[in-house]
């Protein structure tokens, strides 16, 4: 009906004046039907951000009848501040070495040594570094938290790898084409659409020490030459075994996006490399890695932004420990901001997270913008 | 397929042998774990163990029973959380479908003054990974009011902890997922909404009858990729859900393993959770994938 009439009679006034009312029609349903998502995006994003940035400068707590006051900077001085100092070993009247019963020199209690100097006011130990007579120690307000961020660096560098390695070995596995392809590549899937909860409980199991499978596996293709490891009850093993089980959860989402990767080469390329005689290592290195350079980047950017999210499997297997040696930048976030309801301190962990994640994306828009040109 | 006319080639078949030899060691590395889950599940404590060194680990033979299925029930409220997990999980792919799309359908096909500039925030917006918002949310969702209904009266709650719809409405508008609603809908030519529009079609009848028949498989995408993320969702449950009543699996799975030594019945439970999303993967395979790739590249 309304076709018929602006098609029969368009007076050019009144065409105008539709082309307005379309264009004011258009302006209040785009923000009639965007509003909810709008709505939603300010209000669970924005909000909860500029929060975050606002309460890193108080010692506002979940729930408290005392009023919040601001703090300054006082939070990100407890989260980041670092300082060390040396310590001479003990020595008797006669200037010898006192020695302990494993012929360790023997130092000052560092509590005392720190309660008498006040401008080591809030630090403790982070860690120590002895040569033969004297020691340094390294200090931080928190080294819980120096800790973690070290923990989170060492996971990222080594699933990535892992990780990204194993992704690219599946899909060109996969991507040979043979029959069966689909079951295969539906198999390496598979843990992809698990929950990590359950893949961290099921592999908690796997790990164990005197009944898990990888113990008896790694044992009996070396004839027992491999001791049994404590991996979630060694602080030396405990990341490297959430590596392992991280980087198994994970590979088949990489497998795609580089299959993906992998069907945009042309086929040109290779029938050309085949005329010139590669064979197939050459071709692989001189063809498929080159036109896999972007998808490559892609991958390993988005696992590194992931790896720096690293909690459910730390909550569920080793709820940080041993000695620390699993607790991330997340998991203290959570443990500060959460557990220990101090929102404030959490705010502030969440905002350096934030400008580490930031830091890593700007890299990468640097990057491709340098090789744009 | 290349080499139809070379497989006589002696080189080629004992590579190929080759190839299928480390897809089946890889798929067996890959699936050993979660058909052990399942098979474990059925088995009694001591026969987990003895079957362990073995391929029997693999296989449900012996003392196969529900039992372990039955003691989990009895010793947890895991038909609750399974309805809970349910209900977040459909409600926020359904409301998340809806109201990302209408969003992008905003943004993407009709024309309005600071259009650009919420494009740019939105887009800006998808950098901050939830990990770095979820303590101040955390904050935020404990003050804020919400209207309940309680024995038949309406009351004013003052917070959002302890409730479904904190685990519902903050996930539901999403960055990513106005982002791929958004290119899809972009690529759609013109020409159909103008047709509509010329027909006296109003925007919400453009969208209804006219994007969202063309869109599919974009809305297929979301929803997997949506209903993967809240299945599986840990983080936020834990901190805003302290009771049993709206707690959904994860946590709950969580709480079982750390309160029950019984391998049995964790893998019982861990099957239950599992076994849900395998299916709905299994069937849907060939999309999930598309899904999963295109999602992937586009991110």
């Amino acid at each position: 009906m309304m076709a018929d009439s602006a098609f029969i009679q368009p007076p050019p006034a009144t065409r105008v004046k539709k082309n307005d009312s379309l264009m004011r029609r258009q302006r209040f349903y785009g923000w009639l039907m965007g509003s909810p998502a709008f709505f939603g995006l300010i209000l669970f994003i924005f909000v909860p951000f500029v929060m975050a940035l606002i309460l890193s400068f108080t010692d506002q707590r979940l729930l408290s009848p005392n009023p919040t006051e601001g703090v300054g900077l006082r939070n990100y001085d407890r989260l980041l501040a670092v300082s060390w100092l040396t310590q001479d070993a003990q020595r008797d009247e006669q200037s010898k070495l006192v020695l302990d019963e494993k012929g360790e020199p023997q130092f000052e209690r560092l509590r005392k040594v720190l309660r008498q100097d006040p401008s080591y006011k809030g630090y403790s130990e982070l860690s120590a570094i002895t040569f033969s007579d004297s020691r340094v120690v390294l200090l931080a307000k928190d080294p819980i938290f120096i800790k973690s961020f070290i923990n989170t660096i060492k996971f990222a560098f080594l699933v990535i790898p892992l990780q990204c390695g194993a992704a690219l070995l599946l899909a060109l596995l996969v991507n040979m084409g043979l029959k069966g392809t689909n079951f295969f590549r539906t198999a390496y899937f598979a843990p992809v659409v698990t929950s990590m909860v359950v893949v961290s409980i099921v592999w908690t199991f796997l790990y164990h020490k005197d009944i898990g499978l990888i113990n008896e596996f790694l044992s009996s293709v070396s004839f027992g030459l491999i001791d049994k490891i404590n991996w979630l009850g060694d602080p030396a093993w405990s990341m490297p075994a959430i590596v392992i089980m991280s980087a198994w959860q994970g590979a088949g989402y990489q497998m795609l996006i580089f299959l993906a990767g992998l069907q945009n080469i042309s086929e040109d390329l290779y029938e050309a490399a085949s005329l010139d005689g590669a064979n197939s290592w050459q071709k692989f290195v001189n063809v498929t890695l080159p036109g896999l350079r972007n998808t490559t980047i892609f991958v390993i950017i988005s696992t590194t932004i992931a790896a720096f999210g690293l909690f459910t499997q730390v909550d569920v297997m080793t709820s940080g420990g041993p000695a620390d040696s699993t607790s991330t930048v997340m998991y203290h976030a959570v443990r500060k901001g959460f557990r220990e309801q101090d929102i404030g301190y959490g705010s502030t962990i969440s905002v350096v997270y934030f400008l580490v994640i930031l830091a890593i994306a700007m890299g990468q828009k640097y990057y491709f913008d340098k090789r744009e040109k | 397929m290349k080499n139809t006319s070379a497989m006589v080639d002696p080189t080629l078949i004992y590579k190929r042998l080759l190839t299928y030899a480390a897809l089946l060691l890889l798929a067996y590395i890959f699936l050993f774990p979660l058909i052990f889950m399942i098979m474990s599940s059925f088995k009694p404590e001591q026969q987990i163990f003895t079957d362990l060194f073995s391929l029997r680990a693999l296989l449900p033979v012996g003392d196969i029973s529900l039992k372990n299925y039955i003691s989990v029930f009895e010793k947890s409220a895991i038909e609750t959380m399974f309805v809970n997990s349910m209900f977040i999980t459909g409600a926020t792919v359904l409301l998340g479908l809806l109201v990302n799309s209408l969003a992008a359908f905003s943004l993407s096909r009709l024309r309005w003054k600071g259009q650009k500039f919420v494009l740019a925030s939105i887009i800006a917006l998808l950098i901050i990974p939830f990990e770095a918002i979820s303590v101040p949310l955390l904050m935020l969702v404990a003050h804020l009011p919400w209207i309940g209904w309680e024995n038949g009266q309406i009351i004013l709650e003052n917070s959002w902890l302890n409730s479904l719809h904190v685990q519902i409405l903050p996930m539901v508008a999403n960055t990513f997922s106005i982002f791929l609603f958004y290119q899809f809908f972009r690529d759609i030519p013109k020409d159909f909404d103008e047709a509509a529009a010329i027909d006296g079609a109003t925007p919400w009848q453009i969208y209804w009858k006219v994007i969202v028949p063309m869109s599919g498989p974009v809305f297929a995408t979301v929803a997997i990729l949506q209903f993967l993320n809240m299945w599986n969702q840990y983080l936020w449950p834990i901190m805003v859900v302290q009771g049993e009543s709206v707690r959904p699996l994860q946590p709950g799975i969580q709480q079982f393993f750390g309160t029950t030594t019984e391998w049995g019945e964790i893998m019982a439970y861990a099957s239950m959770v599992t076994i849900p999303v395998l299916v709905v993967f299994l069937l849907f395979q060939k999309k999930f994938v598309r899904s999963m790739a295109s999602a992937g590249v586009k991110g």
